[in-house]
């Protein structure tokens, strides 16, 4: 039981997770109509700004905030020199181009920090469990994370939702034009959507840095997943991203955690051995595929929430 | 008197808090020009989509040539006899323009699951694109990419796409949108040719061209008919004028 | 339709008559590597020319075509590694997965658009990678070694690396003369309209989504005998060939030869396979160019290179 427990939290904190790293790619889809296949760069280069300045400064929590702030910074340098040049083109344009860019900043971290991979370990205080329940105990850290990216949806929520700003967000998404004859700043506008997303891309990289991994390529990995989430979700709402999230989530942690014991139960020991890693990777694309014959849209479409 | 060649009942379409439809009626006889004004905003586009299939109306139901249509696809209401125009160029830009015809014919000429023969060589398709677009009076740039076609040209190229399939009923939506004096004066005298041949639903703002080709005219205001009947008939009736009349004298240039 | 003598067509029939003859020069050269190279370059644009029917000529912007690479090529390793070497069996059976795999994830895919068509092809194919990478029986993720190649009848001999490269030169000039043929009879013509107006497609009445839909199966099948052959060509066969990076790979080489144009895949993989070779014989990071070199491409030479031939060719004549 306390496994299923530690389990259904493991799947909240990837879920959770997942949605910063989704919420970011959905936001700068739905405001810019820019399709960011670099977005998991911005993640893995948040990861190894964490493990570098977390090095340097010796605090691990100093070394995160710094990162973030990089991170940033770099994503908003990358909207001015390379992104911009290609708003209101073909998708295909932004995909091939934002691919190059992908090419570009794994062999830039190759140069910069070797092909080996970095690590970035936890402080003693964050290094711990908790007991949450009577018998139950989970990782500090993984709570820590769970409890950020909460605050961090929250406060998504309330600025576009309840901010001079959100609302702008919300109507550059329907009405460029209108936005831009209103007298707001759009170039600016863009540039800090896209710093927002560039960020949200970091925190998630930094974070499951301790507990995954920090090498090159990890973009790529988490990209797929994030992509599974927005069309299941729909995109550009971010409401419609959390719920696909914790879906997927959910689905992904406690399908690798308890199929194989189901499949144990119908199949031979060596059928089950060899169907469960596969099947199990598997579930999520599934739940895409019932997406889009039920709704093809997703979840939540065009509602930018 | 035989059943009309279009009947739409009590169409109704909303999008989110716009009402586009509301309680539309309307009937088309076989082989009258029948048009459809109003200020902007009445709906007109959004009834031609219901029509042709774009959309699907919220209630109501829509009958042609004796069919329920109303959840038809849009390839089957083309197949049945049902062409239209669009109100904003929807041509196959990078295609030529004998092409573009001929893909109208092409959709006609049964299934296209053939994989060999060169489709610009054959004859089946090629005779009846190239009539099509000397109807329209467009034969001279047949081999032109679409794109290279001036404003007024591509109406006409709209045009001849839509009777490339020799349809029952032609939907016009704005063929003469963005015309200049002498193009709409050459767009009206082809109308007039056609009208003889088949049916057809005509869209417009331009009022001299819809008083001179009308046979009919339905006038649609928020969705909602406000007045059906002979041109002499709408021009005299008191709620048209308020509603319509007076803007479009001032609108239309 | 007899091609003019201008200088594209003259450069283009020098490219294919130097691969003709490229066996020749490695033997007198003395030089196996360029031999093996080149097979590879074949191959890679063979499975080039089948995503061009779909994203040039249909516009369909599959970002999974990678999966069938790997398909065809576990078709072939597979049946290797239980003991069936026939290349009567083999081969079949790796076009016949590849058309189904594309046959299932099209019928889903096409319901969509733009980017979301985008996102799912991606999906799909990286579920494939991780299937296979799955597949413990099969190597897994380290792959799997394919001892012996596809066997036909005497005199056909896969093992003769130059008899192989023939057999793929061969094939991939029969695709290219099948593309050709297929884009431009009827079935052509509506996959061009729907890519360039779907709406209006439907509107004057073709059903464009099986129309895509067939497309998909064709290219899908044609790529997975581009992964048949590439398992033969590397005697190996491993998850990392579907991985959805190799599919922007493919893409890359479609729109940097040009887009929409017969030879323009070949070319796109001949000047991207050399390009690799010859940067990365410069610098290890060569990538680093690459990546902003395709950014340039995308934002000033859309037409990829057999479109800067075509301008040339029109500079030349005036």
């Amino acid at each position: 039981m306390t496994l299923f427990i530690e389990q259904c939290l493991n799947g909240l904190q990837f879920g959770l997770l997942l949605f910063l790293l989704a919420a970011g790619l959905t936001l700068v889809f739905g405001i810019m109509d820019l399709v960011n296949l670099a977005h998991g760069s911005l993640y893995m280069i948040g990861a190894y700004f964490a493990a570098t300045f977390a090095a340097w400064t010796g605090s691990f929590v100093f070394g995160a905030v710094l990162a973030l702030i990089a991170t940033l910074m770099v994503g908003m340098a990358v909207e001015v020199i390379a992104m911009r040049r290609l708003y209101g083109r073909d998708h295909l344009d932004h995909v091939l181009g934002t691919f190059g860019l992908i090419l570009f900043f794994d062999e830039a971290v190759r140069l910069i920090w070797g092909p080996e991979g970095m690590s970035l370990p936890l402080p003693p205080w964050l290094n711990t469990s908790v007991q949450i329940l009577p018998g139950v105990q989970y990782s500090a850290y993984r709570l820590a994370i769970i409890v950020v990216t909460l605050a961090v949806a929250a406060f998504l929520y309330v600025l576009v939702m309840r901010t001079r700003i959100g609302m702008l967000i919300r109507a550059g998404a329907s009405n460029r034009e209108m936005v831009g004859a209103l007298g707001v700043n759009i170039k600016l506008l863009y540039t800090l959507v896209f710093g927002l997303g560039a960020a949200l891309a970091g925190l998630a990289g930094l974070m499951q840095a301790p507990i995954l991994t920090v090498q090159i390529g990890m973009g790529e990995n988490i990209l797929i997943l994030a992509f599974v989430i927005t069309v299941i979700g729909g995109i550009g709402s971010i409401r419609g991203a959390l719920v696909a999230a914790l879906l997927v989530g959910f689905i992904d942690t406690l399908g690798r955690s308890y199929l194989p014991d189901l499949l144990r139960t119908m199949l031979s020991k060596e059928a089950a051995a060899t169907a469960a890693p596969a099947l199990s990777s598997m579930l999520i694309y599934l739940l895409m595929a019932v997406v889009l014959v039920v709704k093809p849209e997703g979840l939540f479409s065009a509602g930018n929430k | 008197m035989s059943e009309p060649l279009l009947q739409v009942g009590n169409l109704a379409k909303r999008f989110g808090g716009i009402i586009a439809s509301d309680d539309l009626s309307l009937i088309v006889a076989a082989g009258e020009l029948h048009a459809v004004i109003g200020p902007n905003g009445a709906g007109k586009t959004t009834l031609i989509a219901q029509l042709s299939g774009q959309l699907t109306p919220d209630a109501g139901h829509i009958r042609f040539a004796g069919n329920d249509i109303t959840s038809l696809p849009m390839h089957v209401r083309s197949a049945l006899g049902l062409a239209r125009s669009f109100q904003i160029t929807s041509l196959f830009l990078d295609l030529s323009v004998l092409d573009n015809v001929a893909l109208a014919v092409q959709a006609h000429a049964g299934h296209s699951f053939r994989f060999w023969r060169d489709a610009r060589r054959e004859p089946e398709l090629r005779d009846p694109a190239r009539a099509a677009l000397a109807r329209v009076g467009l034969s001279a740039r047949a081999d032109l990419p679409a794109s290279a076609l001036s404003h007024g040209e591509h109406r006409q190229l709209e045009l001849a796409m839509a009777l490339a399939g020799n349809p029952r009923l032609l939907l016009l939506d704005e063929p003469m949108a963005g015309l200049g004096p002498e193009e709409s004066a050459r767009m009206v005298e082809m109308l007039h040719a056609l009208k003889r041949e088949l049916t057809i639903l005509l869209v417009e703002h331009d009022m001299e061209a819809v008083f001179a080709l009308a046979d009919r005219i339905t006038v649609l205001v928020y969705g909602r008919v406000i007045a059906t009947g002979a041109p002499a008939d709408i021009r005299a009736n008191a709620d048209v004028r308020d509603a319509y009349l007076g803007e479009a004298e001032v609108a239309h240039g | 339709m007899t091609p003019a003598l201008n200088l594209r067509t003259i450069i283009i029939v020098a490219l294919v008559a130097a691969l003709l003859l490229l066996p020749v020069y490695s033997e007198l050269v003395g030089n196996r590597f360029v031999l093996t190279l080149f097979t590879r370059i074949v191959i890679l644009a063979l499975a080039a020319v089948s995503l061009n029917l779909i994203l040039g000529y249909g516009g369909m912007m599959s970002f999974g075509h990678a999966a069938y690479l790997g398909i065809g090529g576990y078709a072939v390793g597979m049946l290797a590694h239980e003991g069936i070497l026939s290349g009567f069996v083999q081969w079949p059976v790796a076009l016949a997965a590849s058309a189904l795999f594309a046959l299932v994830i099209g019928a889903l895919s096409l319901r969509t658009r733009g980017v979301y068509f985008i996102m799912i092809t991606l999906a799909f194919a990286q579920m494939a990678y991780y299937v296979c990478a799955g597949l413990a029986r099969y190597g897994g993720d380290d792959g799997l070694t394919i001892y012996k190649r596809s066997e036909f009848v005497a005199p056909v001999n896969l093992s003769n690396k130059v008899q192989f490269y023939y057999v793929c030169l061969a094939l991939l000039l029969a695709a290219i003369y099948l593309v050709w043929r297929i884009v431009n009879s009827r079935f052509g013509m509506a996959i061009q309209g729907a890519r360039s107006n779907d709406t209006r497609m439907r509107a004057i009445g073709f059903p464009t989504y099986r129309y895509k839909l067939v497309c998909f199966v064709i290219a899908g099948t044609l790529c997975g005998l581009a992964g048949a052959l590439l398992a033969n060509h590397t005697d190996f066969v491993s998850p990392a060939t579907m991985y959805w990076t190799r599919s922007g790979d493919l893409i890359i080489m479609v729109v940097l030869g040009g887009m929409a144009s017969p030879f323009g895949p070949l070319i796109g993989a001949v000047a991207l396979l050399l390009l690799e070779e010859v940067l990365s014989g410069i610098t290890e990071y060569w990538q680093i160019i690459l990546g902003p070199l395709l950014l340039l491409v995308v934002l000033f030479a859309r037409g990829g290179i057999d479109g800067l031939l075509k301008q040339l060719t029109a500079k030349v004549r005036s």
